[in-house]
């Protein structure tokens, strides 16, 4: 196959050589900034052996962390849902004044320091901070309490599916829900049945880089966590104490569960890549019949 | 799914609800002891023995001790900010006079209220070197020779290198009758020869010891004591100098927090059992020295003689040293520019 | 054409998702962060001034965007090759490859800088080698580039790769057709196409890196003058109890992050209406 190259060919695609060479920087890029990174943290994690992994993930405190941390996914990625979806329609849908100044007001929190994250709600709800002495004489804690911690896992992952629904909606247009007003359908109809569906593997995959992103968030939990143990502790805070404890292989044990997840998460959203990917065949080719 | 949210959101909210909600004939009760760094071991074990003395003595009450622990200052701040912590055990006053200050959660003479400066154990800055003290280091003097790396945590965030700084300043200032250009040229030198400065004490212990950055760890010697056994006697060995800081960390009850929380008689007991001789003793056991002069004399084989000076006599107190050197612009700063 | 029709709203719920988007983005966004600005009101023009200009502070922001502008590049040139190479060659477990490069989204930060300074210490195993030929990595600013790189790597990536997928295969065949030679329609046909990904791309990176801390400290060294970060800074004036220094700080940050963003936004919108005309 290689020897009857044709001269088109060889200008589409590149020679062999290169390809290797490509492919080779890739990998090496790759393995000194992702791959080895990942390996030291099992292999840090594994190196006391099994006994101490699974002890270190059973411990009481391990797993008030686990339950706190999917706790904060589980209502930081609902919320973010819905506000996805309805930033995605206002800006995809519509033309207005102001457009880039709103996308960039969404885009945001990717750009804020995790600290100034947890600084600014430290000002906010903090015993010093505006709300803290209305706070405090109704007898309503936020920081160094579960409210804060959600709170802040919200803002650092408030972007993730706007910013994954806005060009994917952009690109999709409005034909279709014109089409189906049109015909009669009510606002909520067009949307159950005509965006939702365009939309869902778009959405699905800012589902679930927005629940890695909630489960690993640190910096900002880290202020507004108080730090105590087996209440206000997420996963990657017990990571920091079991450390800072010297108990380095039950923090890598921790860690590397995180990375687990993390892996599960991602695995999950490459089978929604490739089911979105068949669909798309499907479709094209369906058109293609036409 | 609104309804399962909230009622999911309400369940935590519930919770701490019930933590603050005053009891009136205490049965259950918990208390929050916010502490630095290096106390870990010491209050896990310490919790262990007053929650089953407590038990006793209350005739059956439930006692739930939770612990944060954090950089000092760190800590001080969250409390300020709300942290209910019932007690406070920091690495410096000056800590705890800035939750006094701050937020007047406590009275200003809080330090008087507990023997010995609030100050139930003490502890000094030491020494700790690779196996055979490769590098000869035996006194300050040794630290500002070229090609020593000494590793300390960075003064401006962490408790501990504040007293690893201010030992240091003290013994230059005596070593050259009192000159304070000299003592700046001492800490100046010092600080050239750290190349690494983490934000923390455990930080730095695990540059040196994990990553085998430096020749010298400048730490608290309850930390040394606690390196050596937990990571390796047969790697390191703490080396004491002719002269260190007396480093009295303090303890105090938070008096707005407790008179919320209904905890006031058992946080006082907490903190007076420390002062006992059965708290004392768990002191010692943690390589922190014991304020009780004869249970301190148990645990003379394991702390060597070494001359000591405090923070009032050689520095004018915690005001003035943090003023004069780590507020901004401060001497730890010009060491820099 | 398609972008007059746009402009004609038939469609039903704008306001009800503006209102509902500008409210949630108040509560959650735009209400704390001001609280930032208004706690700087406290400082007269010229304390802020003093305050954010000092030599350490100076310094930092060197660092702080002088890493991250390295790092953009590096995971933008890097990003490239890799985007080509997971959308155009096929090697065994490209799939696994693929799926991993969100990978450093998820690993919470502080995970990334102890993993990282483990491998890039003096006696890890990326460091024990690099150390025979004399090069440091960990605790030295060159430690901050590497856990910023590691950080901000799938931003480029993800924004190029559906480019490249979407790629005509005609155009290039036309290119080849008339006679051009790869590298030809590469520099004049592909590159052109992802310039704007490529742009986007580096600039999610870049404003991901400056905010960057947990990873960061850990690798650093934090040496003043030399390999402390700017949101270092922050936490250290905060432990100080200084609240209006580090807000001072922070606003500073906030101002340049939201300003970079702002303006690859409007080279987007520039670009699609470019595009579109």
């Amino acid at each position: 196959m290689m020897a009857t190259i044709s001269p088109i060919e060889r200008a589409v695609s590149e020679p062999p050589r290169i390809r290797r060479l490509l492919i080779g920087l890739a990998l090496v890029f790759l393995t000194l900034f992702l791959f080895l990174p990942l390996a030291a943290v099992f292999y840090e994690a594994l190196r006391k052996g099994l006994g101490v992994y699974f002890a270190a993930i059973v411990d009481p405190d391990a797993l008030a962390a686990i339950r706190l941390t999917l706790l904060c996914a589980v209502i930081a990625v609902p919320l973010n849902l819905v506000f996805g979806i309805a930033a995605a329609w206002a800006v995809a849908k519509f033309e207005f004044h102001g457009k880039s100044v709103l996308i960039t007001l969404i885009d945001l929190p990717f750009a804020v320091s995790p600290v100034i994250a947890g600084l600014i709600y430290v000002l906010l709800f903090g015993a010093q901070g505006w709300l803290g002495p209305w706070l405090a004489a109704h007898d309503i804690k936020i920081l160094f309490a579960v409210p804060g911690i959600v709170l802040a896992t919200v803002f650092v992952t408030f972007p993730f599916i706007a910013r994954e629904l806005i060009p994917l909606m952009q690109e999709q247009g409005i034909q279709e829900e014109e089409a189906a007003l049109v015909l009669g359908a009510s606002g909520w109809q067009t949307f159950w049945r005509i965006t939702l569906p365009n939309i869902k593997w778009g959405l699905l995959y800012g589902v679930v880089l927005c629940t890695a992103r909630a489960m690993g968030e640190f910096g900002a939990v880290s202020v507004v966590s108080g730090h105590i143990r087996g209440a206000t502790n997420t996963l990657p805070l017990q990571v920091e104490i079991l450390y800072n404890e010297y108990q380095f292989a039950a923090a890598f044990a921790v860690a590397s569960l995180l990375t687990v997840l993390a892996l599960v998460m991602l695995a999950v959203k490459s089978l929604i890549e490739w089911q979105a990917r068949q669909t798309r065949r499907a479709a094209l080719a369906m058109k293609g019949e036409f | 799914m609104i309804q399962r949210l909230l009622q999911r959101l309400s369940v935590p909210v519930l919770t701490i609800g019930l933590l603050a909600t005053p009891v009136a004939w205490a049965a259950d009760l918990t208390l929050l002891n916010v502490s630095y760094d290096p106390t870990r071991e010491l209050y896990q074990d310490f919790n262990r023995t007053f929650t089953a003395y407590w038990k006793t003595k209350s005739s059956g009450d439930n006692l739930t001790i939770r612990q944060s622990h954090g950089g000092s200052g760190k800590q001080g701040r969250a409390v300020i900010d709300g942290l209910e912590a019932d007690v406070v055990t920091l690495a410096l006053a000056y800590d705890i006079d800035a939750i006094s200050a701050k937020a007047g959660l406590l009275p200003k003479d809080w330090q008087q209220r507990l023997p010995n400066n609030s100050s139930p154990y003490t502890s000094t800055i030491v020494f700790l070197v690779r196996k055979g003290n490769p590098k000869g280091i035996k006194d300050w003097d040794d630290l500002i020779k070229p090609g020593v790396a000494v590793i300390t945590p960075n003064p401006k965030t962490s408790g501990g290198a504040r007293w690893n700084y201010l030992a240091a300043w003290g013994y230059a200032l005596h070593q050259n009758g009192d000159d304070e250009a000299k003592a700046k040229d001492f800490v100046t030198r010092l600080f050239k020869n750290a190349p690494v400065l983490d934000s923390g004490a455990r930080g730095s212990t695990t540059t040196f010891v994990e990553r085998g950055i430096g020749d010298v760890l400048l730490t608290w010697e309850n930390e040394a004591f606690l390196a050596v056994k937990e990571l390796g006697p047969d790697r390191f060995e703490i080396v004491t100098p002719s002269e260190s800081i007396l480093a009295e960390p303090p303890v105090a009850l938070v008096d707005q927090v407790v008179d919320r929380h209904g905890t006031r008689a058992v946080a006082q007991a907490y903190l007076d059992y420390l002062y006992s001789d059965e708290g004392q003793i768990l002191i010692g056991k943690h390589f922190y020295r014991p304020s009780n002069p004869a249970i301190a004399a148990r645990f003379t084989a394991q702390f060597p003689a070494i001359r000591l000076f405090t923070i009032d006599e050689r520095l004018g107190g915690w005001q003035k040293a943090q003023h004069v050197h780590f507020a901004d612009g401060g001497i730890f700063d010009q060491i820099y520019q | 054409m398609q972008f007059r029709l746009k402009q004609r709203s038939v469609l039903p719920g704008f306001n009800l998702a503006l209102g509902y988007t500008l409210l949630y983005m108040g509560l959650i966004v735009l209400i704390p962060l001001s609280a930032a600005f208004i706690k700087t009101t406290d400082l007269s023009w010229t304390e802020f001034w003093a305050i954010v200009t000092t030599p350490r502070v100076l310094a930092s922001y060197q660092l702080t965007f002088g890493a991250s502008f390295i790092a953009a590049m590096i995971n933008t040139s890097a990003g490239l090759i890799i985007a080509w190479v997971l959308v155009r060659y096929s090697f065994p477990g490209k799939r696994l490859v693929d799926a991993m490069v969100d990978l450093p989204f998820a690993l919470p930060t502080a995970v990334a800088g102890i993993a990282l300074t483990a491998l890039y210490a003096g006696n890890g195993w990326i460091g024990g080698v690099l150390a025979l030929i004399g090069i440091k990595i960990a605790f030295t600013p060159l430690g901050v580039i590497v856990a910023l790189v590691f950080i901000s790597m799938p931003f480029v990536i993800r924004t190029v790769q559906p480019v490249l997928e979407d790629l005509e295969a005609e155009v290039e065949e036309a290119a080849a057709c008339l006679g051009a030679t790869r590298w030809q329609t590469f520099r004049w046909i592909i590159f052109p196409a992802l310039r704007p990904a490529l742009l986007t791309g580096f600039t999610l990176a870049f404003a991901r890196c400056i905010g960057e801390y947990g990873s960061v400290i850990f690798i650093a060294g934090n040496l003043p003058m030399v390999s402390e970060i700017t949101p270092l800074l922050i936490v250290t004036k905060l432990e100080q109890y200084d609240y209006r220094g580090a807000t001072a700080i922070a606003v500073v940050m906030l101002v340049i992050s939201f300003m970079l963003l702002l303006l690859i936004n409007l080279l987007q919108w520039w670009s699609r209406r470019r595009h579109a005309a």
